[in-house]
């Protein structure tokens, strides 16, 4: 899933400080798996800003709504008759959401209500680590399932740097050494020899070096 | 603050044993401040944080969990959980420019009847003492 945390609430606030009517909108794609963009959170930061009003004696609407998904122009149509309603939106979508609304209402003020941190998974509850680099060239088949693009920090695809130390990486205590686990895991299985394999130097064209992307699945264009 | 300033407070207490701490209050003919709201729920660990903020939206000057001991939640992890939640809306509150201490949390126990009433009493001076939430 796509793993985001929420703006601190007074960035937010700022943010919205010249508008009173506000439409703060969920999606119930990978924030709310993630616990920071559902229909949970739009009515916490709802209620939030509704105390913040209160404190400060302003008088504001706050309503909140969730799409199906905001990475999807069906589902972000939906707001349509409601969107002029509103002084501003507040997006608790990754980054695509509010960029596709400010695609799709041109004129509305979209403001984003959550930091967009990685592509990851829960390890445990309420702990999300880092699994995927987008890379668009997969390789984690070569190093027992384990991805040491997303996950080493300098990337190296041809063993560890003088950095590991006792299973940590050295630029912190609390990041394992992806090439350690990825050592560890071959030998157990008996598959070390498989990481004498050379990996050449990685064409990043396919990365975001090769800059915005875009997919295109011919069998279904309509 | 103003004598006459009587805040609205709002109480979240478990079914077990701060309702037993309730039942013994009572039977000691101990009678907590009228302008405590009382909300029975079946475990504090139910609670969510919108719970903890939703009084504040709608009025509230105060909000307070009454719980079980730690270890000795019926749950296990109910009273653990809504201390961390009641942690998370300090700190909400903290971001809005609002007196943390407008929120917490008490452990009780089944026979405690008196800390039953003392931990209102104790809410409503703080929150007496703080005054509205409303900005001057």
């Amino acid at each position: 899933m796509i793993v985001a945390e929420p703006k601190p609430i007074k960035e937010i606030l700022e943010m919205v400080k010249d508008y009173n009517k506000i439409l703060v909108l969920g999606c119930k794609g990978c924030v709310t798996v993630c616990n920071v963009g559902g229909t949970k959170e739009a009515a916490i930061l709802a209620s939030t800003l509704k105390i913040a009003a209160r404190k400060n004696g302003k008088k504001i609407e706050v309503e909140e709504h969730t799409l199906e998904r905001q990475c999807d122009p069906e589902y972000v149509d939906e707001v349509k008759d409601m969107i002029d309603d509103y002084d501003a939106i507040i997006s608790i979508a990754c980054g695509v959401g509010p960029q596709f609304l400010s695609e799709r209402y041109p004129t509305a003020r979209v403001f984003p209500g959550v930091n967009t941190k990685f592509m990851g998974g829960a390890v445990e509850h309420g702990v999300w680590s880092e699994r995927c680099a987008g890379c668009g060239q997969c390789v984690v088949h070569h190093f027992g399932g384990l991805c040491p693009i997303a996950r080493c920090s300098k990337s190296l695809l041809n063993g560890p740097c003088g950095g590991s130390s006792n299973g940590k990486c050295e630029i912190s205590q609390d990041v394992d050494c992806i090439w350690d686990i990825i050592v560890r895991k071959m030998t157990e299985l008996g598959r070390l020899e498989e990481l004498l394999e050379f990996m050449p130097p990685k064409s990043w064209i396919t990365a975001r070096d090769g800059g915005p992307r875009r997919l295109i699945r011919e069998e279904l264009v309509i | 603050m103003s004598d006459n300033f009587r805040p609205k407070i709002v109480a979240f207490y478990c079914s077990n044993c701060a309702s037993s701490a309730a039942n013994v209050a009572e039977g000691m003919d101990k009678a907590l401040p009228d302008n405590v709201k009382m909300v029975q729920v079946p475990c504090t660990g139910r609670l969510e944080i919108l719970h903890l903020l939703k009084p504040f939206e709608e009025g509230a000057d105060g909000v307070y969990v009454a719980g079980c001991q730690e270890d000795s939640c019926q749950y296990v992890t109910g009273i653990t959980k809504a201390a961390k939640r009641v942690a998370y809306v300090k700190n909400t509150l903290e971001q809005l420019d609002i007196e943390p201490e407008r929120i917490n949390i008490y452990n009780l126990s089944a026979g405690k009847g008196q800390a039953f009433v003392d931990v209102a009493l104790e809410m409503n001076d703080r929150v007496r003492e703080l005054g509205p939430v409303l900005s001057e």
